[in-house]
């Protein structure tokens, strides 16, 4: 359980790193560091294919992918546009709103029963395979036709491009 | 898990730490005799007997150098840099079994330092993270070159996963398992993987050249156009880590396919030779070593013959032709399985 608090104050230590940090590219690396720490949460689990899954996908391919981005644009104090007051002000109010209705919910918040697995196991990838290809198999194939029409999409979009200029 | 397990996990984590960075330091000299076999010269043959001392007077020189850390570079991110990129190729190696079980007295000694469940998946893990060493290296030097440097490895890492990741899943479905020690104990005697799986080794082992930055696909450190790639500006020990790391790396992607595709510790006939399981053992770890040198032996071989690919052409082989190989790859294992099941 220490672990666990330990973890969790890593995890939200380097999340508020991600928002305050002024260089963007520090941005990234502290976000890296945050799903390292949701990695290990899922460890402390004993889901271990979700967390590799989580280690592969997320740290090793989406933020590489961003990192890459964020090195080839040039971010320079004078380049980047700056808001102006009033919508420096709304976003403000829009904060603090969001604040409130967070306080209130959290207030309001009854402290439910922790959940016990039947099979503690559960997230080994025997296990967890059986569940998605018997129980949610619609679900899962679903959400791979999504993910395919993205692809798909992603691959128009790049091509359109091409075909005007040349 | 008593004090003793701990004890002994810890030697064998000690031991193959060491393993690998002897083995790494004298493939730096492997390949410099190599190369200059290829090339009709010497090669390195002042330093001890056969030049054998070279390794050690190159790490020395190394050390003694003097860091460098460039005035406008982000110093904290240039050293983690270097730092990232050796630990990735140095964890590895945990999950690779290393040989069957050996009995002392009473004691059974199992040669692997873990087995996780999801053993593959581990090592690719560990292989996307090996990323963030060559890109964090390249963009906190502050030099374009290291900079495009850095970019290239990252593209060229991200493509070649994906065909990786592919040709790895039609393995899985033939083995049924992600454990590195089921796949290996499968592979009983001569029911090597890469009788089933040809064309996912062939792909496999592209995809390891391209991972392991190795010529030809050597473009992050294509000292033609981008002076020298990543590790420009790095001087002294921390440009030794990022080449020491490639060796490292060269190391464990040979183990990882001699373990998947080439037995691991299986050897032909292991088990009609009348030896104590002691001595299978020992035989066996012998064997994986000798399946892991020939393959270091073939990275040097392609890097000395072949030249490097251009970079578009890297990109259209990576996503035009090994994805969709790896792809249909995947659709003839089902079919095949189907049918003859």
């Amino acid at each position: 359980m220490s672990i666990f608090y330990f973890v969790a104050f890593l995890s939200i230590l380097f999340a508020v790193l991600v928002i305050s940090a002024k260089n963007p590219v520090h941005s990234i690396l502290y976000l890296v560091l945050t799903f390292f720490t949701f990695t290990i949460q899922y460890i402390l689990l004993n889901a271990q294919f979700l967390a590799i899954v989580n280690f592969i996908v997320y740290m090793g391919a989406i933020l590489v992918l961003f990192l890459y981005t964020l090195m080839l644009i040039n971010l320079n104090k004078d380049s980047e546009p700056m808001k102006t007051n009033l919508v420096k002000i709304a976003a403000v109010l829009g904060g603090g709103c969001l604040l409130v209705v967070i306080v209130g919910a959290l207030k309001a918040l009854g402290v439910s029963q922790p959940v016990i697995l039947k099979n503690p196991d559960l997230g080994l990838v025997k296990n967890l395979g059986k569940v998605l290809f018997n129980e949610f198999l619609l679900p899962f194939e679903v959400s791979s036709l999504l993910l395919l029409s993205a692809m798909v999409g992603a691959v128009l979009l790049a091509t359109k491009d091409k075909k005007t200029t040349v | 898990m008593g004090t003793t397990d701990i004890i002994v996990k810890l030697i064998l984590i000690v031991v193959i730490f060491l393993i690998s960075l002897v083995v790494a330091m004298y493939s730096t000299y492997a390949e410099r005799k190599i190369a200059a076999f290829f090339q009709d010269r010497l090669g390195p043959s002042r330093a001890g007997p056969f030049g054998i001392l070279q390794p050690v007077a190159d790490g020395t020189k190394m050390f003694l150098k003097e860091e460098i850390i460039p005035a406008n570079s982000s110093k904290f991110l240039f050293i983690v840099g270097p730092s990232l990129a050796i630990m990735t190729a140095c964890i590895g190696s945990a999950v690779i079994p290393w040989g069957q079980t050996l009995k002392i007295g009473t004691y059974v000694l199992d040669l692997q330092v873990t087995d996780i469940n999801v053993g593959i998946l581990y090592i690719f893990g560990v292989v996307s993270l090996g990323v963030y060493g060559v890109m964090i290296g390249g963009w906190a030097s502050n030099n374009k070159y290291s900079l495009l440097g850095a970019i290239r490895a990252a593209s060229q890492n991200i493509s070649y996963e994906i065909a990786m990741g592919l040709s790895i899943i039609a393995l899985l479905m033939t083995t049924g398992t992600l454990s590195l020690k089921e796949i290996a104990a499968q592979q009983h005697g001569w029911h090597w993987n890469v009788v089933y799986q040809p064309l996912g080794f062939l792909i496999f082992i592209i995809c390891a050249f391209a991972e392991t930055n190795r010529s030809p696909f050597d473009l992050p450190e294509c000292e033609t156009e981008l002076v020298g790639g990543y590790h420009t500006e790095y001087s002294s020990m921390k440009l030794g880590f990022y080449l020491f790391a490639e060796y490292i790396n060269m190391f464990i992607s040979s183990a990882v396919m001699a373990t998947i595709y080439f037995g691991g510790y299986n050897f032909p006939f292991m088990h009609s030779l009348g030896l104590s399981s002691n001595w299978v053992t020992i035989l066996g770890v012998i064997a994986l070593f000798a399946k892991i040198f020939f393959f270091i032996f073939f990275f040097m071989w392609v890097r000395w013959t072949i030249p490097r690919f251009r970079y578009d052409q890297l990109m259209d082989l990576g996503w035009k032709t090994l994805i969709p190989l790896a792809i249909a790859n995947i659709v003839i294992t089902g079919i095949v399985m189907t049918l003859f099941k």
